[in-house]
């Protein structure tokens, strides 16, 4: 149905400088060029403030850019966001806690002005989806730290958007709950077929989630390399397989190059 | 656990108020006190028994002033509110005012109020009292509704919408906790303010127009005897206010 020629996202020469006051400014992105292709997954990775975050805010057209040019389904991001071409999670789960879980999941599609009735029933099927079905009476205070980053996952999914950004989305969740969690990840996006932009600070999560893995070094911020991922199929043995220790080995390497020239 | 706590929590001030009681009327018996200077308890409760009806009749006067008031003030509060978070000049103008006036004895105004009404009106009581609950419920719930978290806003922005959508989804419901304990500060000055109104002439129906004029024709206990269900009427209010600031904070992080 889309045009596979069209990225969902690209990003051409993108600079990002905040101003910091009395400190100066920061240029926390330099020169980004990135594209993205529909359906694809990609992850960020590399140490605090390299400009992770800030990255994928422009996308979600949170933050502007200082230059270059950034388009999402060939649109301006900023008329992206008006079109809700994307989903969001950030790394607090953001819940509405006077809200059940339910309604949390609701949240998009009741300001958007979709009816009860169908609201009612997207939000199950989203639920069924994150295997939360029975927890749609809750409040969020009810649930485990994992548990409201999956409603948080559902919630951003509501509107079946064609690209998904998620900022260090299981940054908060024990090993266990993490890997489990990069499972469901995985089969959500292929069942659905969306992009996705994946904020991690772990080597071993970028591997295990994506086609690419984009690596970035601070000061300024930028793109130092791309490790393309070749793994068949995930599943609970792809940790252990050998391609997948070549690929971490690759990232580790490629965060590592980064790191000497820095020292050098 | 919990019921022990509770117990203790709710046992210990009864009993520190017993033992008060009871030092109180030692030390009215045995170093003989004067009645016009401090009554026994044991002759406050006296009073109490023989005034029980008109107790009953006094506290619901000035109860009804005091709750009239009370929802007026929230409600005013807290369209005032909205408005000031909304339009930025006008939240510049109300807080420091706000902050000025609970500084201002406001039950002075109901002598004046009085005057602009007539005598036989609970109006001017009514608005003392909205005018008190005012101040206090505006400023938490200003507080409330500016104080969003930076993810809820970002995810509103994300879904592109503001506005009245923003306000009604994710500010007011946010406020709520912040409403309530706002609310329960008024409820308290709310019975302060309908009783120490009543001072002041006008209607003779309330709590405090009978413990002025017990006190004029020198029957202390039967003063003391309204002073105690005023205080009964103020503890009324406050339990009531703070089970529904429990009750509206219920899953939230406590407001400090
Ligand atoms: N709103 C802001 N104002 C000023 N500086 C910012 C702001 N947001 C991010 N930065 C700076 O930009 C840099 C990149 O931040 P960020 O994108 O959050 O990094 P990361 O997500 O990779 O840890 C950091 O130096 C950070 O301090
Ligand atoms: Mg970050």
């Amino acid at each position: 149905m889309t045009d596979q020629s069209v990225a969902a996202v690209s990003l051409t020469g993108v600079d990002k400088t905040f101003d910091a006051g009395r400190a100066g400014a920061v240029t926390a992105l330099s020169g980004i060029d990135l594209a993205v292709a529909p359906g694809e997954f990609v992850s960020l990775i590399g140490p605090s403030g390299c400009g992770k975050s800030t990255l994928m805010r422009l996308v979600a057209d949170l933050e502007r850019p200082s230059a270059g040019t950034i388009s999402v389904f060939g649109k301006s991001a900023h008329q992206a966001r008006l079109d809700q071409d994307y989903g969001i999670a950030f790394q607090a789960a953001g819940l509405l806690p006077w809200r059940s879980v339910r309604a949390n999941v609701e949240l998009p599609l009741q300001v958007h002005g979709m009816g009860r009735a169908g609201r009612a029933a997207r939000a199950d099927e989203l639920l069924e989806l994150v295997g939360l079905a029975e927890f749609a009476g809750h409040r969020p205070d009810q649930l485990s730290g994992g548990m409201q980053q999956r409603v948080a996952i559902a919630r951003a999914l509501a509107e079946r958007p064609r690209l998904l950004l998620m900022d260090e989305p299981f940054g908060a969740l024990d090993e266990m709950t993490r890997e489990r969690m990069q499972g469901e990840l995985v089969r959500l996006s292929t069942q659905t077929g969306c992009a996705v932009i994946f904020v991690t600070h772990s080597i071993p999560e970028a591997v295990y989630l994506s086609d690419r893995v984009v690596v970035m070094s601070p000061r300024p911020g930028r793109i130092s390399a791309v490790v393309p991922i070749e793994l068949s199929d995930r599943n609970e043995d792809t940790r252990e397989e050998p391609g997948f220790f070549a690929a971490v080995t690759a990232v580790r390497e490629a965060l590592r190059a980064r790191a000497s020239v820095e020292l050098s | 656990m919990t019921i022990v706590l509770a117990t203790r929590r709710i046992l210990t001030p009864v009993l520190a108020g017993v033992l008060l009681l009871v030092f109180w009327q030692l030390v009215v018996d045995l170093r003989d006190i004067p009645g016009y200077l401090l009554p026994s308890p044991e002759a406050i409760g006296t009073q109490v028994r023989q005034n029980f009806s008109d107790i009953l009749t006094a506290s619901r006067a000035s109860g009804t002033n005091a709750l009239v008031g009370l929802l007026a003030g929230i409600a005013l509060a807290v369209a005032a509110a909205v408005v000031a978070v909304w339009v930025p000049p006008v939240e510049r103008l109300l807080t420091p005012l706000a902050s000025a006036v609970s500084a201002m004895p406001i039950v002075a105004l109901a002598p004046v109020l009085s005057i602009m009404f007539s005598a036989t009106s609970d109006l001017p009581r009514r608005i003392v009292v909205a005018i008190v609950a005012f101040f206090p419920v505006f400023v938490t719930t200003v507080r409330g509704l500016t104080r969003i978290e930076q993810v809820h806003a970002e995810l509103m922005r994300s879904y592109a919408v503001g506005g009245w959508t923003l306000t009604r989804l994710v500010r007011l419901p946010g406020a709520v906790p912040y409403l309530f304990t706002g609310i329960r500060v008024a409820a308290s000055l709310a019975v302060i303010s309908a009783v120490v109104a009543e001072y002041f002439g006008g209607l003779q129906n309330g709590l405090g127009s009978r413990i002025t004029s017990a006190a004029a024709n020198t029957a202390y206990a039967r003063a003391w005897a309204y002073v105690v269900a005023a205080i009964g009427l103020g503890l009324v209010f406050y339990l009531a206010a703070l089970a529904a600031e429990r009750l509206a904070s219920r899953g939230r992080v406590p407001i400090s």
